[in-house]
């Protein structure tokens, strides 16, 4: 079989677990899908991946309240063992990109992280992913007889309804005990749509000018388009914007359907996290800047003055 | 204490990436040491700092070149240096295994590494080491501070922080944040040369590459590289970008 195991937010299969569905029906293998739910109270989680799968998996306990990568790497191992999965699909988020190494080496399995696009060539499985800092596209093949991928968010279009909804199991686990207590949890809430999965990102850097420049541009037109917002690390190390909302090398890789650089002059770094973006516009003073080069739509101006005009007319 | 500190030698990110034969070509590219394994070392020289009598080991996987990075390492104040040399290009779940094994040897107690390396891009060292040795780990950090056997810190996760505590030997992976990493001075340099750097071929371990690399390409993305001049007018350059994204690219409303 084919494991996925479900990613999941406030009651809700996220995203990328549609894109994971996807991706094992596109991967040429002739295997059932399997959608593995873990959590406590994810009853209507494991309702919803049924519409998508042919058969689901639930763990639906307590201890699994919340997230631990000795845990979840146990479970997932298990499963994928007692169901002799040959591919294991985990998203592409900081707990799947933490948890799957784990997974791997229990198995004894190969790991591919951040795949681009997975398919069955000859029974092994080949993928397509980026290297040096995204600058790189590389084939890999897998030389193993499992398999453990991460997606990356937003690779595939996410899988559309099956005619019937799949039986759902409850499975029994033999869990480790927890050893790393979490002793405090600050979530940052938005409101806003979480910057992996945004359709749109708006993102500044320094050319904003100050913490209230950044509200007031990026912000604004963020807030005007419903798009997520970005920053550049040179804001985030200023203090102005929080570690969540980086995008680059160090921080989070985007791929939205369009990026819009504000005040963004372009170092490697960043160009790594939304060099795939598919459309980017950039708004910058200094025509030489790098970020115009990957531009599709570029304005060489003042960000203070030409920003609100977008606003202003977006309004109109 | 005895720290493992695990670096990569990568691709300075200002070059440019060759290609030659469907792979990446470093010959003759400036390399340094992964941004994020640096915070992996000074964060294990910080700890040396504060704490009695704490070994700190540089260790790296990776080609006869690889010495340089460890010399820097050691330049910033390692106490020795071991290098697991092969010509091979081994994945991440391959070197976490030489890792593991070397941990173990030089019975350490806290093995750091950096988040995600600029080479392979992947994120999987720590944690696949952490599970070889079966030990907790802690990803993304950027506070950290140890007494005794007890570790607390905080590190990123998906939507936010969180604070954690657990009990040594464990892994932690590092990222900016964590500190802000020393240059090496010149005497330091001089000092390097004398320090201990073993280096040990790969036969010497277990290490079973599970992924083989087929093919390495550079795609740029063609570009429209539509150019408004948005210095005389910023209204009507602010106008006429809406309006070539609303008509010509249709992705607004």
């Amino acid at each position: 079989m084919i494991l996925i195991v479900a990613e999941q937010a406030n009651g809700k299969l996220s995203k990328s677990t549609y894109e994971m569905v996807q991706a094992a029906r596109d991967v040429g293998r002739d295997a059932p899908v399997t959608v593995l739910v873990l959590g406590s109270g994810v009853a209507s989680v494991a309702v919803e991946a049924a519409k998508i799968a042919h058969q689901v998996l639930v763990a639906d306990l307590t201890a699994l309240e919340h997230y631990d990568p000795e845990l979840w790497s146990a479970a997932v191992a298990q499963i994928a063992t007692e169901g002799e999965a040959s591919l294991v699909l985990i998203g592409g988020g900081r707990a799947g990109r933490e948890f799957s190494p784990r997974v791997a080496v229990k198995l004894d399995a190969a790991l591919i992280e951040d795949a681009i696009a997975i398919q069955d060539e000859q029974g092994s499985i080949v993928a397509e992913r980026y290297s040096f800092l995204a600058r790189v596209t590389e084939r890999v093949r897998a030389i193993s007889p499992v398999v453990v991928v991460t997606l990356k968010p937003g690779a595939y279009a996410p899988a559309s309804a099956m005619p019937e909804a799949a039986e759902q199991f409850d499975v029994e686990l033999n869990l480790p005990a927890r050893r790393v207590q979490v002793t405090g949890r600050e979530s940052v809430k938005t409101g806003r749509v979480s910057l992996t999965e945004a359709e749109m990102v708006v993102a500044g850097g320094r050319g904003v000018g100050t913490a209230e420049g950044f509200t007031a541009l990026v912000e604004g037109l963020a807030d005007q388009l419903g798009a997520a917002v970005g920053a550049t690390r040179a804001v985030v190390d200023a203090g102005w914007r929080p570690y969540s909302e980086q995008v680059g090398q160090t921080g989070k890789t985007v791929q939205p359907k369009v990026y819009w650089a504000i005040g963004i002059s372009g170092a490697v770094q960043h160009l790594s996290g939304m060099g795939k973006s598919k459309l980017i516009v950039a708004i910058n003073r200094d025509a030489d800047a790098p970020i115009f080069k990957v531009a599709d739509y570029g304005i060489v101006g003042d960000v203070k003055e030409i920003v609100p005009a977008i606003i202003e007319k977006l309004r109109s | 204490m005895r720290i493992l500190s695990v670096i990569r030698q990568v691709l300075d990110a200002e070059e440019n990436v060759r290609i030659a034969d469907d792979r990446v070509d470093l010959a003759s590219s400036k390399l340094v040491i992964d941004s994020m394994d640096e915070y992996g070392v000074e964060e294990a020289l910080r700890l040396r700092e504060r704490l009695p009598e704490v070994e700190v080991i540089v260790m790296a996987v990776g080609p006869e070149r690889t010495e340089a990075a460890l010399r820097t390492a050691l330049a910033l104040g390692a106490d020795r240096a071991i290098l697991v040399e092969t010509s091979e290009a081994l994945d991440v779940i391959a070197v976490s295994s030489v890792v593991a094994q070397v941990a173990q040897r030089e019975q350490v107690d806290l093995v750091l590494c950096g988040g995600q390396q600029a080479d392979w891009d992947c994120q999987g060292l720590g944690a696949a080491v952490a599970e070889r040795l079966h030990w907790p780990q802690a990803t993304w950090t950027t506070q950290l501070a140890i007494d005794g056997t007890a570790v607390t810190g905080k590190h990123d996760v998906d939507d936010g922080t969180e604070t954690f505590a657990f009990a040594l030997p464990a892994v932690i992976t590092t990222q900016q944040g964590l500190n802000e990493p020393r240059y090496p001075t010149l005497p330091n340099i001089m000092k390097a040369k004398k320090k201990e750097l073993k280096r040990e071929p790969l036969d010497g371990f277990s290490a079973t590459p599970r992924l083989k690399l087929l093919h390495a390409e550079v795609q740029v993305k063609e570009r429209l590289r539509v150019m408004i001049d948005g210095k005389k007018d910023p209204a009507a350059s602010a106008a006429q970008l809406v309006e070539v994204l609303r008509k010509e690219a249709r992705v607004l409303a």
